[in-house]
């Protein structure tokens, strides 16, 4: 990216950012957008067979987009090194996906299409996604379908012996495929099975329990991660022709979310150090149905399942204050104000609408349970229709989990929810052919920021995940690969030596400040500062207050955490310390980029930017493109530097988004 | 709650461990068993003294990471749930409660709670799977599936393969979780042409790694903590006698 070379143009608010060169996505085809994937796949180039086991493909991440890529490109032949934190692949964080996968399969003959996927991903991501990989999406979702059941994946089935789907919010089509409440495990478990295969076929080469801590850039072009075997400490180097990132979302900067307690940002935040721009910090998605927190002490936060919403019905006391047991307060004196405010979606509105109106009703006083900080969603009203057998064929597991965790009975009283941290939309910027802006690093999955705009539909995820690992990366990586193999690289080369130091010299720095607090401590405090102003509503205030907060606290963090034992085994303080370091960093990327966006849309809502009656106000003349930060630290400056990608809508108009 | 835990502490693989006590006073019943473990963690760090390492991740009880023996159970005492899920409300003031890693030759202890399962992924590689190429699917619907089988394959595909069936096993054996594999794809049309073939493999390939044989003690299905039954292992049994008699082979 050559373009990204020239000093950038001008100071913006008030220094917190520089402005830089506009980018654009130069890989999508010209052609209508329904021909542009194909297109590309004619384009791609292809490599020789005989070629392929010459060339390393390193993919960090075995989730279902790092998972299904590994075992993709080992099918194709391509000699792959798979990487992952965890003692087996399995256990990905993609493994806790709960609801289902979206797919515009059309079984139901309900007038489901591939326009109307796209259409309405454009417009549940409120206009801020690119059209071309929307559209691409939509297409591949029917593939994805057919190979997991292939894999042996369970979906839920009807008596027919055909597969079932149901409802999802947003959307007004029964589109999303499920295997129970276990969707993400049943994929995984599909995508993982396909890579042991390959595992043991000698394509790929596992790596468990080693953890990316940095990119090697040499000569202009990704060659290899630096890693450290989170086993015995070992810090190693791994090189190879192109390298992939599929290393999940950073929801956990918020300390509490519904994300596995491992997942982190630290290879995505790494490769931004070393020239990968990050694109749409702020987009964060809230959803609205989780476990609300019980103490102190509490580690992170349960999603109870959107499909929920099918079903159950959201209220609150009418009453402030109302202390009244739930199944005391009479039907007349609540209020279903998700029914009450969108009739036409009623309690399947997207995820950003049902969250902020959670919030609103307990900012108003009505919200339930310890502290306020809950709504009621209830199935009373499901019971008496469906019948308890039906309900708990659906939702059973969910129900035995609220109950083991809350001790409380879903069938007996309604469930408390509250809205708490749980994907983000934003990530490494893209093209369309999944690059980022360092050659040879691609990123694939919850890691890249491509499809989902300001706000990502229930059951996208994984759609989006396998949709890159299985299709789109095996397409591209390829094509890059075709220019290979490259010059042949060692440990001695100038890149590696430095990445090796830098990574070593970070975790002596983290050992031997032996200060006063624990890394959790900071990753509390770091997590409710973002919560409060970066979280569900943003200001202008609250923003600088973060942002004004955030260098000290990184500055107190590097001076006074404490990491008992060393760096040369074993050692989880460690591994989280180094995780948190990041952290802070992003956060104030976040901040940043929160307070640069002087509008509202999807999961950003700023509270300066709202019509009348509180909804989103999108500035479409002034924000309608995806905001790519690149690091600026290191540069003249010193601050962030924002890269403007003008986003264009030929098919879908931009509107304001309506669930009325 | 008063809570007094002991623990078993090893430094690492080599290192003879034994069990610590640990006092906690302000345990709380909404609490998780992981989350007093970070109550106490943050405590051992602060007094310099090394924190406890264990296996967890998702702490939603679907990822397999978690694995601790509490008083003796794989797991701890309530049915159907694994370690992270289980709550303190289940335990009394006054309580002392035991807690120990797996305890298997399969699964070596790496240190403290944390063990080795790396065999269970070997016992996949060996045949878990339905030798199906990226692009090579038929259109989803061209197979149906009835109801009762997918429900059934589905059951048995829940496995998170967190080795409790292992720890409980007087033998150490992992014939629970290999035969809800062989179960969830051989009640598929999906993962019939392998059904065999696979059965003999993944059995071989358990025989070969440290694990113990089965004699029908069912500790296994006890302790599960998603309700995989006994009866895959009957299932299992059939598929490796049908390729005797038909005398298919795993090469
Ligand atoms: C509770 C919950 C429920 C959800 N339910 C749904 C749903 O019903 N439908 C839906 O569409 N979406 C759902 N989502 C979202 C979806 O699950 C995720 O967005 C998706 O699974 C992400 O997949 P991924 O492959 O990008 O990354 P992940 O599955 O997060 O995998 C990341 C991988 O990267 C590895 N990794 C990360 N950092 C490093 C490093 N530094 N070094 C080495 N390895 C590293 C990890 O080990 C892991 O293997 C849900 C999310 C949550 C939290
Ligand atoms: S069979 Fe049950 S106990 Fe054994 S690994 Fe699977 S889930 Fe765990
Ligand atoms: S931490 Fe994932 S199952 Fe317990």
């Amino acid at each position: 990216m050559s373009e990204l070379q020239q000093e950038p143009t001008s100071v913006q608010g008030e220094g917190r950012w520089l402005l830089g060169d506009p980018i654009a996505d130069d890989r999508a085809p010209d052609s209508p957008v329904g021909d542009r994937w194909s297109d590309r796949k004619f384009s791609a180039r292809l490599v020789n067979p005989a070629n392929r086991r010459k060339m390393t493909a390193i993919i960090v991440g075995t989730g279902l987009a790092g998972g299904a890529a590994a075992a993709t490109l080992g099918e194709a032949g391509y000699h792959v090194k798979s990487f992952c934190f965890q003692d087996s692949p399995r256990r990905a964080h993609s493994i806790a996906a709960q609801g289902g996968i979206n797919a515009a399969k059309n079984y139901r003959n309900d007038g489901d299409s591939i326009h109307r996927l796209f259409y309405d991903t454009v417009k549940g991501g409120d206009f801020r996604s690119r059209e071309s990989n929307v559209h691409r999406l939509a297409e591949v979702s029917l593939n994805i379908i057919d190979q997991c059941v292939a894999q042996g994946v369970p979906f839920a089935r009807e008596y027919s012996g055909l597969l079932d789907t149901r409802s999802f919010g947003g959307t007004q089509v029964s589109r999303t495929f499920y295997a129970r409440g276990q969707t993400g495990q049943q994929l995984l478990i599909g995508a993982y099975s396909a890579l042991e295969r390959q595992i043991a076929a000698g394509t790929v080469e596992m790596h468990p329990r080693t953890e990316m801590l940095d990119l090697i850039v040499a000569d202009g072009r990704a060659r290899g991660i630096v890693t450290r075997s989170i086993l015995t400490g070992r810090i190693e180097t791994h090189l190879a022709d192109v390298v992939v990132l599929c290393t999940g979302g950073y929801g956990n900067v918020y300390y509490l979310s519904t994300n596995a307690k491992g997942s982190n940002v630290t290879a995505a935040w790494r490769a931004h150090k070393r020239g990968a721009l990050f694109a749409n910090p702020c987009y964060t998605q809230i959803h609205p149905t989780c476990i609300p927190v019980s103490g102190e002490y509490q580690s992170k936060l349960t999603l109870m399942s959107e499909s929920l919403r099918n079903d159950g019905r959201v209220w609150v006391p009418k009453e402030r204050g109302d202390s009244r047991p739930p199944n005391s307060i009479p039907e007349e004196e609540r209020d279903y104000y998700l029914e009450r405010q969108y009739p036409a979606f009623g309690n399947l509105v997207p995820r950003d609408i049902a969250s902020r109106a959670a919030k609103n009703m307990c900012d108003a006083e009505q919200g339930v349970g310890p502290g306020g900080l809950g709504v009621y969603l209830d199935f009373k009203d499901a019971i008496g229709r469906l019948g308890r057998h039906a309900v708990e064929a659906k939702y059973g597991n969910l129900f035995e989990m609220y109950q083991r965790i809350t001790g409380d009975d879903p069938y007996e009283v309604p469930m408390r929810i509250y809205p708490a941290i749980h994907y983000t939309m934003g990530g490494l910027w893209v093209d369309y052919d999944l690059r980022s802006t360092i050659p040879g690093l691609f990123v694939g999955g919850e890691a890249n920021f491509s499809d989902h705009g300001a706000n990502r539909l229930g059951a996208s995820a994984l759609m989006q995940g396998l949709a890159d690992g299985y299709f789109v990366l095996p397409t591209t990586v390829p094509n890059y690969l075709a220019d290979g193999p490259f010059d042949p690289i060692d440990e001695s080369h100038p890149a590696v030596v430095e990445a090796v130091e830098a990574t070593k010299g970070r975790i002596d720095k983290l050992l031997s400040a032996n200060g006063n607090r624990t890394v959790d401590s900071f990753h509390r405090e770091l997590g409710q500062l973002i919560w409060d102003q970066c979280g569900m509503a943003r200001s202008k205030e609250g923003l600088e207050k973060a942002l004004d907060r955030l260098p000290s606290l990184r500055e107190e963090f590097w001076r006074d955490v404490k990491i008992v034992g060393t760096g040369d085994g074993f050692n989880q303080s460690l591994e989280k310390a180094g995780r948190v370091a990041d952290f802070l960093e992003l956060g104030e990327l976040m901040c940043t980029d929160a307070l640069h966006r002087e509008e509202s849309c999807g999961g950003h809502f700023r509270v300066e930017h709202q019509t009348e009656d509180g909804e989103a106000q999108r500035d479409d003349e002034n924000f309608a493109y995806v905001a790519a930060w690149e690091y600026g630290a290191d540069k003249p400056g010193g601050k962030p530097i924002l890269h403007k990608e003008d986003l264009e809508f030929s098919y879908v108009h931009p509107s304001q988004r309506s669930y009325k | 709650m008063r809570i007094t835990l002991r623990v078993w502490r090893q430094k690492n693989a080599d290192a003879k461990g034994k069990m610590e006590k640990y006092k906690l006073d302000d345990v709380e019943e909404d609490m998780s068993f992981l989350e007093m473990l970070d109550v106490l963690n943050e405590k051992l760090v602060l007094a310099d003294e090394d924190p406890i390492s264990f296996d967890h991740d998702c702490r939603e009880g679907i990822c397999g990471s978690c694995a601790m023996v509490i008083n003796g159970t794989p797991h701890g005492p309530q049915k159907n749930t694994t370690t992270c899920q289980l709550h303190m409300r289940h335990f009394k003031d006054g309580d002392t409660i035991d807690v120990e890693p797996w305890r298997a030759r399969a699964f070596p202890v790496i240190k403290d709670l944390v063990t080795d399962r790396s065999a269970f992924d070997q016992i996949i590689q060996a045949g878990g799977y339905v030798s199906v190429n990226t692009g090579s699917a038929p259109e989803a619907h061209a197979t149906p599936v009835d109801k009762v089988s997918a429900d059934d394959a589905f059951d048995a595909a829940t496995c998170i393969g967190c080795g409790a069936c292992v720890a409980a096993c007087p033998n150490g054996s992992s014939m629970l979780f290999t035969s809800a594999k062989v179960t969830h794809l051989g009640l598929l049309p999906q993962g019939q042409p392998e059904r065999q073939t696979r059965a003999i493999s993944m059995l071989a390939k358990q025989d070969e790694l440290d694990f113990g044989g089965c004699t029908n003690v069912g500790a296994c299905a006890e302790v599960c903590p998603k309700g995989i039954p006994l009866a895959s292992i009957s299932r299992l049994n059939h598929d490796v006698l049908g390729a005797t008699l038909t005398g298919a082979r795993a090469d």
